[in-house]
């Protein structure tokens, strides 16, 4: 890992009107770095599912960016209160988003399977009242 | 057809022109979940959507899509408009409903 480059950024609670600076300075950042557009449009999609998890669902919380060579690493780590049916969580239209949340165009229940999807690995790490850690790779 | 020969037809109120209008539009896509938009959108999509909130030009931008057309008189609020401009995100709006733009622009861009 000596030569990754490491990119950490806050996601602050409750944010939507910045829910997707994270993922859009990614994208950018590996655009220029002349990831392939297929590659950064994976990265993005994924990033930014999480990224609005974490605003919606578990009061923000720190995500981490680790590039290599190899593989482009994201791992979204909150302090919020924990996915009580993961199995359930990552069913295609599931959600426990608000009414509010719905009204902006979210909680359609694909953020988790649209993170699968897009990503080569998806580890999900939770506990109850405690937090989740969502581990992605894009293999490059 | 590109973003910019949209722009030409004249069809639609240009609400913002984008950085990348020599873009080639690719498929029409129409969807307000933006969830769904962000997992199903094409790259290189005209959208055609009512939703005209900031989160609309994340998916927009993320998903790589060439042009957002609002319909049904849908609007940008202010922060949209303004994160519009930023990102260079070329955005369009009409009063027609979301199925007859979007076959207006999937004619124009099979004939």
């Amino acid at each position: 890992m000596e030569d990754a480059i490491v990119l950490k950024y806050q996601v602050i609670d409750g944010e939507f009107q910045r829910a997707g600076e994270v993922s859009s300075d990614v994208k950018h950042k590996l655009k220029q770095m002349g990831v392939p557009a297929n590659i950064v449009r994976k990265v993005a999609i994924a990033m930014y599912e999480g990224e609005v998890n974490m605003v919606i669902h578990a009061n923000g919380g720190e995500i981490t960016v680790e590039i290599t060579p190899e593989q482009i690493k994201m791992i979204l780590a909150d302090v919020g209160p924990g996915i009580p049916d993961v199995e359930k969580a990552m069913t295609a239209g599931f959600s426990t988003a608000s009414d509010a949340t719905r009204n902006l165009g979210f909680g359609a229940g694909m953020g988790l399977p649209n993170m699968k999807k897009n990503t080569d690995s998806l580890d999900i790490e939770t506990l109850l009242g405690e937090g989740t850690t969502i581990t992605m790779i894009v293999k490059l | 057809m590109t973003v910019k020969d949209l722009i030409d037809k004249n069809w639609y109120k240009v609400i913002n022109e984008g950085d990348e209008t020599e873009r080639e539009i690719g498929k029409v896509f129409c969807c307000d979940l933006l969830s769904i938009a962000m997992g199903k959108a094409p790259a290189d999509c005209a959208w055609v959507t009512v939703m005209g909130n900031i989160n609309t030009l994340a998916v927009a931008t993320l998903a790589d899509a060439a042009v957002v057309i609002l319909a049904e008189n849908a609007q940008l609020d202010a922060n949209a408009a303004s994160k519009a401009a930023q990102q260079g995100v070329t955005v369009l709006a009409t009063e027609m409903p979301i199925f007859d733009a979007a076959l207006q622009i999937y004619r124009a861009l099979n004939a």
